[in-house]
């Protein structure tokens, strides 16, 4: 995020898309709802009419796949009416009348052909968020799990720079992250282009950098993403090793999947439960869980926060740091004799910029927003305050396009795929916490009322669902959450995988999987 | 400008729109209070924080008066801790109890705490007692209204706090009552179960049931409290685990937590119990000849799983490996898992679980 969470509070106009914060982030939520008590317009684009709609002003119910076609015609009314920030786009960014140009073609109309909203509230919600002294944009993955995917952020930067609505209190472009520590291992380097704090591995500079910490020179080739090397398995990739991830469960095109993990000829799995994953493993690892471990994590904010352990791990369970150590020290890797996370994090620190004013001792008496550049520095609440990092914002001309797959006579049905407030990813952990089950017990298939008669379909009956890739059966939900022609499902549950029927495609960029949208058949069992 | 009032004969500053009770507290002023939670708009329910107020005809409540220059308060006079210690009396007398588990919430032990404060033994008062139990088969939240004293501060913390609006005021005086809609379970109303009314009720009227199964364990005496961030999502809410005898028995929220200020969503608040669950793997696992997964020793399992590295990397070549950090676990583990691919294959071959 680029601005704090305590931000949320101030804006005068907050535009939430493909975000289901009510649910998937339901404390940041809180705060959203402060704001419209104060009297913010909370603007909401999503194709399900989730929580957070029947909170907004105005609700934008956009077709699955068309947020980069609504984007551009909210930028083309802001310009149209004069909205732009002059100052900012003169001082602080760059292409900005190519862009202009650009968007002259991309109408409010057009935009309603492509996403089924009205042109008139694409222009309404233009007008407020461009007309908004302090505007703010919240997104999560409804924005980033598309084959368009980074021209949807770069659609939102858009908005945010012709609006001058970035570096100031209550503005911001802010993603919100989905699990504890995913920030943390992104800042950590465990990326293939970034070393840690986002050094990018084909800098030179960098490659010395780390050769000199590491005794090593490192590809200056990118790596390949997860998706890529599932992908390879078998073929060009024969081990890895996995830490803490129910892979099996949580990425798209699950027989893919097993088949691409089964395909190894070693895979060394670290978790706290033998999870589906774990269950094809070779070697299972067992891993100390929260509650037992000592570490530091990094929530959405860029927060550097500390983690304790309140009890002792079951059986021989060991924190992940000391087994990666053990196998690295068994193969004669050097810098892994380590006996404690402290002089771990304290190393991170010291290879890491943004981190470089933080250390053990500071993050266990207090927390920082990185960058936090060196140990008399307070912190960033907030990005971007004076100058971009890499110097001017950049307009992108982006263009829409369809989703990798598209309805069609065998497959007539939307499917988009999320979170549920009561249940967590695979349901490792909340599928073990007494008390959940009386909330949610099982997976259901979110469909319209209207729409149940014409598949016939049955509310609270059986439906098989097929895609391109393969069926499962789910039981039928009538809700008017879900618009005509688009279901939902979580992928929570493993007797309802949904993800064997996800995986149309991936952003070309970013390798984020297209697993919002996937067109789908229903029929009665 | 600094503008200035005096209490107890002190001479302090105060900010715009702060109030006598803010700036009391600021100052160490220990005022009593009941219906009050920081967080919260000021109530004026409980009458437990008024103070002297020079020129006033009667007391005034402290936190819901604003401080305003030349102010002369006295915080403690004898009439005024004799009001407190009566109405005290009032509001115990129509409790089933008072001592009650610190598990119920917390602040589940302000009104004993300050029955302690005020050395009311026994009661002089006697009567009715108001409120009547709901049963409420939820696993979550235990509806005791016996020991409600009608401060609304789950009413408001739900309203102001979390904007659910899911619970409100039913009837009028003795017989008021905390409710939902229709009067039902808390299941069929717009309850999330975010638990935030049982962390401020502040007698364990509304108290947290998943917690009170270790009742008998924690007694009387309060659980360790062991400060740290949530495992689920990404907004970082500070609680304490709350321990007793190596077992997790709760999870408070951090009032001052900088993400969430006391705020907790279903998840962090109730879904802990995984950590100490018997699925939890407790040894080290290694397929055999079989094909089936076989209990082993950390010697062999890591003996083998580097043994299978090496293997690989000789057969197939340096970039035959990859790994996938964790987004749950801490940095220390990414960060390791960064440098066990970078260092050991000299390759980019690392991922997270960001991309799906």
């Amino acid at each position: 995020m680029s601005n704090p969470l305590v931000d949320m509070q101030k804006p005068e106009v907050i535009f939430c898309i493909g975000t289901n914060m009510t649910e998937c982030h339901p404390v940041a939520a809180t705060g959203l709802k402060k704001a419209i008590a104060r009297g913010a317009k909370l603007i909401v684009a999503d194709p399900r009419r989730i929580g957070l709609a029947e909170l907004s002003h105005l609700y934008l119910p956009l077709r699955v796949g068309s947020d980069t076609a609504l984007l551009l015609g909210m930028a083309h009314v802001i310009a149209r009416e004069g909205l732009i920030n002059e100052d900012f786009i003169e001082n602080r960014t760059t292409g900005f009348d190519e862009f202009f140009e650009h968007i002259s073609q991309w109408t409010p109309e057009w935009a309603e052909t492509i996403t089924g909203v009205p042109a008139k509230d694409i222009e309404t919600a233009a007008m407020w968020y461009g007309g908004a002294d302090k505007g703010a944009i919240y997104y999560t993955l409804g924005i980033t799990e598309h084959i368009c995917g980074v021209e949807n952020v770069q659609s939102l930067c858009n908005l945010a720079l012709m609006t001058g609505n970035v570096g100031r209190e209550g503005t911001g472009i802010n993603p919100m992250r989905g699990q504890n520590n995913i920030q943390g291992a992104g800042d950590s380097g465990a990326l293939p282009n970034n070393y840690p704090g986002f050094q990018a591995v084909t800098d030179p500079a960098y490659q010395a950098k780390f050769k000199a910490e590491y005794g090593r020179a490192v590809d200056l080739e990118k790596g390949i993403t997860k998706v890529t090397a599932l992908e390879l398995c078998g073929d060009s990739i024969h081990a890895m090793l996995i830490d803490g991830e129910n892979t099996l469960l949580s990425d798209p095109d699950r027989e893919h999947c097993e088949h691409a993990l089964r395909s190894l000829a070693h895979l060394v799995v670290i978790d706290i439960f033998l999870t589906e994953t774990a269950e094809l493993a070779d070697i299972v690892l067992p891993a100390t869980a929260w509650g037992e471990t000592d570490g530091v994590c990094t929530n959405t904010e860029r927060r550097v926060q500390r983690m304790r352990a309140a009890v002792p791990p079951p059986g021989e369970a060991k924190p992940d740091w000391w087994i990666i150590c053990q196998i690295a020290q068994r193969l004669g890797f050097e810098g892994f004799d380590f006996n404690a996370p402290k002089p771990i994090f304290n190393e991170l620190c010291r290879v890491s910029p943004i981190y470089a004013g933080l250390d053990w001792e500071r993050i266990d008496k207090s927390e920082y927003q990185w960058p936090v550049p060196h140990k008399e520095h307070p912190g960033t609440p907030r990005l971007h305050e004076e100058s971009f990092v890499n110097g001017r914002g950049i307009f992108s001309n982006v263009h829409y396009r369809d989703p990798a797959e598209t309805i069609s006579d065998d497959f007539p049905v939307w499917l988009t795929t999320g979170r549920r407030l009561q249940s967590y990813h695979t349901r490792t952990q909340t599928g073990r916490a007494e008390g959940i089950d009386y909330l949610l017990s099982e997976e259901s298939l979110e469909v319209n009322p209207a729409d149940l008669e014409k598949w016939e379909l049955t509310d609270g009956e059986w439906c098989k669902m097929s895609s391109a890739r393969g069926s499962i059966n789910i039981k039928v939900k009538a809700t008017n959450r879900s618009p005509r022609g688009t279901v939902f499902a979580s992928f929570s549950f493993a007797d309802v995988p949904v993800n064997l029927l996800t995986g149309s495609g991936y952003d070309p960029i970013t390798h984020t999987a297209e697993l919002k949208v996937c067109p789908v058949r229903l029929e009665p069992l | 400008m600094r503008h200035k009032i005096e209490i107890d004969g002190v001479e302090v500053t105060f900010s715009e729109n702060e109030t006598i009770l803010e700036v009391a507290q600021r100052h160490e002023k220990e005022i009593p209070t009941l219906c009050y939670d920081p967080r919260l708009e000021p109530f004026g329910g409980c009458r437990l924080c008024i103070v002297e107020l020079e020129g006033a005809r009667n007391p005034v409540a402290s936190c819901t008066t604003k401080a305003t220059p030349g102010m002369v308060v006295r915080t403690a006079t004898d009439t005024i801790e004799a009001y407190r210690k009566t109405l005290l009396e009032m509001v115990i007398s129509e409790n089933r109890e008072v001592d009650v588990s610190p598990l119920r919430g917390y602040a589940a032990g302000e009104l004993a705490d300050l029955r302690d404060k005020y050395a009311i033994n026994g009661n002089c008062m006697t009567g009715a007692k108001s409120g009547t139990n709901k049963t409420d088969e939820n696993p979550f939240i235990l509806r005791d209204y016996e020991l409600c004293i009608s401060c609304y501060r789950c009413v408001r913390v739900c309203a102001e706090q979390e904007g659910d609006h899911a619970i409100n005021i039913m009837n009028r005086g003795f017989h008021t009552q905390i409710t939902t809609e229709f009067d039902g379970l808390l299941k069929d109303s717009a309850c999330t179960f975010c638990g935030q009314c049982i962390q401020t009720c502040p007698t364990g009227a509304l108290a947290d049931k998943k917690a009170l199964r270790a009742a008998d364990e924690v007694a009387d005496a309060i659980p360790d409290k062991t400060r740290t961030i949530c495992p689920y999502c990404g907004v970082g809410c500070s609680v304490d685990i709350l321990t007793k005898n190596e077992k997790i028995v709760g999870i408070h929220p951090a009032m001052d937590g900088p993400a969430n200020q006391g705020a907790l969503c279903v998840k962090g608040q109730f879904a802990y119990d995984f950590v100490q669950h018997s699925d939890r793997l407790k040894t080290p696992l290694i397929r055999g000849d079989d094909g089936e997964l076989h209990e082993a020793t950390w010697e062999d399992a890591l003996d083998k799983a580097a043994e299978g590295f090496r293997q690989v990397n000789a057969e197939h070549g340096r970039h035959s490996i990859y790994g996938i950090a964790s987004g749950r676990a801490p940095s220390e583990a990414a960060y390791l898992m960064q440098k066990f691919i970078r260092v050991g294959f000299g390759t980019n071959y690392i991922d997270n679980c960001s991309r799906a």
